[in-house]
């Protein structure tokens, strides 16, 4: 079964266009993976439908890097 | 003092080519773009015709990003206009970008957005609604996301008049060159709404045409048996640019634009008047405006959209408006072989009477079959004619009763 962070990189690399390669845990999501503020909202309810999980407003903020959605997604599970 | 104001780039997606130089063979050759919906399916619906617009490679233009946030319409105009920029060979830089503008108009905008975004508030509620819904949906996005693609930060707008969207664009572009506001304009319309919706909803009001046994002849336009328009979908671009621009670059030169006039019913929701009285004062605007005498038309462009009503009112408001000149000058529809492409349509249309006017070539009106004893124009039925043509006017009319009418002239070094 595939990892929570190859889930997320699959999503992340469809939604925004980008290699998976490029999608690190340590990548910036508006920087380095070149998202704007639109494209974040869209990406968190992808990430809610594939988690079958709700991810707040303000838990949403605190996402910059791959690895916030990694740890959000772990810890939610755990 | 009016600035000189001409054509020097034409870009078109259409049903019957994805560039204007297959566009314009096909329209001569009488070929149509006609055929059944693929987009959905339309099994249960009373009308199942079409003209699509058939291979379009969206990557072609923009990126895969921009394709999942844009819709069709959008992605239409990018293309036509970047067509028409290379056509007329500009190059936006930090120099000239602010006096290059863009008025692009659609006149429904991104139906296909809102409809499978509607869908999906029914059945997973509010939270699910894109982010980019709104900015998918609203029709000014063909000239917002033109500027963002081109670089052109000049003045930037769009008409929303129905079926007139295009041809009322193209007629502020032009004002906004002869005021000076813009040295260079991309205007146009764009349209793309094949969906259940407007299939619906048209159907409904009994506007479209039924014959879905024989799609390619289903756009009849001023023939007896007409019975509706068929709906098309596609984008017409053409480059506006002073003249004085255009000389000092050496730019080829397609033809003048020279009048812009329009005109309101103040009649009925979708019904043209009648009388033809606000088409004919439309058209009469266009050529004052252009400083044309009513005998110097030799062509017009017709709106022609194969409805019963349209094509007899228009044929009345010819009349109307040019008494016994009516029957010397020549008319067509190109819509008898592209359809209906509502707010694009003045666009392509715009396109087609400046290439008559280059070509000295008329497109035909393909499907004249069973002439209609009150269409009694010179429609140039069914075949393309070589002509000796000096002017060409184009009409568009839209629901609410908007009517737009520009004028173009062969381009002469005076």
């Amino acid at each position: 079964m595939a990892t929570t962070l190859e889930r997320v990189q699959k999503i992340i690399s469809e939604k925004l266009d980008v290699a998976i390669e490029e999608v690190t845990l340590e990548a910036s999501i508006r920087e380095d993976l070149d998202a704007d503020s639109l494209d974040v909202v869209d990406l968190i309810m992808d990430l809610e439908d594939e988690f079958g999980l709700s991810i707040s407003e303000e838990a949403a903020e605190k996402i910059t890097i791959v690895k916030d959605i990694v740890t959000f997604v772990d810890g939610q599970k755990a | 003092m009016k600035r000189r104001v001409v054509v020097t780039g034409l870009g078109a997606l259409t049903p019957i080519g994805n560039e204007v130089v297959t566009f314009w063979n096909n329209l001569i050759a009488g070929k149509s773009g006609l055929g059944y919906i693929t987009r959905f399916d339309a099994t249960d619906y009373p009308t199942r015709i079409a003209a699509e617009v058939k291979d379009f490679d969206s990557l072609q233009y923009i990126d895969k990003k921009e394709v999942r946030r844009t819709d069709l319409f959008v992605q239409y105009a990018i293309a036509a206009a970047k067509m028409a920029l290379q056509d007329a060979d500009i190059q936006i830089d930090d120099q000239n970008a602010e006096r290059i503008g863009v008025y692009i108009g659609s006149g429904i905008g991104g139906l296909p957005t809102l409809e499978s975004q509607h869908s999906v508030l029914m059945e997973k509620g509010p939270k699910r609604v894109s982010p980019f819904f709104i900015p998918m949906m609203i029709g000014n996005m063909a000239s917002g996301l033109v500027s963002i693609h081109t670089g052109a930060k000049g003045p930037n707008s769009s008409s929303v008049t129905a079926c007139a969207s295009g041809t009322n664009s193209i007629g502020e572009a032009f004002r906004l060159i002869q005021h000076g506001d813009a040295d260079v304009m991309l205007c146009g319309g764009t349209e793309s709404t094949i969906t259940p919706m407007a299939f619906a909803g048209f159907s409904s009001m009994g506007a479209l045409s039924r014959n879905n046994d024989d799609p390619e002849r289903a756009s009849r336009p001023f023939d007896k048996e007409r019975d509706g328009f068929v709906m098309g979908e596609g984008s017409g671009v053409i480059v506006l640019e002073s003249l004085e621009r255009a000389e000092a670059r050496g730019a080829r030169i397609y033809a003048e634009m020279i009048g812009y006039g329009m005109s309101a019913d103040a009649f009925h929701l979708t019904s043209p008047a009648p009388d033809g009285n606000g088409a004919a004062r439309s058209m009469l605007a266009a050529v004052s405006n252009a400083g044309l005498e009513l005998t110097e038309v030799d062509y017009i462009n017709a709106h022609g959209t194969s409805t019963p009503l349209n094509d007899l009112y228009e044929t009345i408001a010819i009349k109307r408006a040019f008494g016994d000149h009516a029957y010397k000058l020549a008319v067509s529809s190109i819509k008898s072989m592209v359809g209906h492409l509502l707010g694009a349509a003045g666009g392509i249309e715009a396109i087609t009477s400046v290439l008559a006017l280059y070509h000295q070539t008329l497109p035909p009106t393909t499907n004249l079959e069973h002439p209609d004893p009150e269409c009694d124009l010179d429609y140039v039925p069914n075949e393309m004619r070589k002509a000796s043509l000096r002017t060409a006017i184009s009409n568009s009319f839209g629901f609410g009763g908007h009517n737009a009418t520009i004028a173009f002239k062969v381009y002469e070094d005076v």
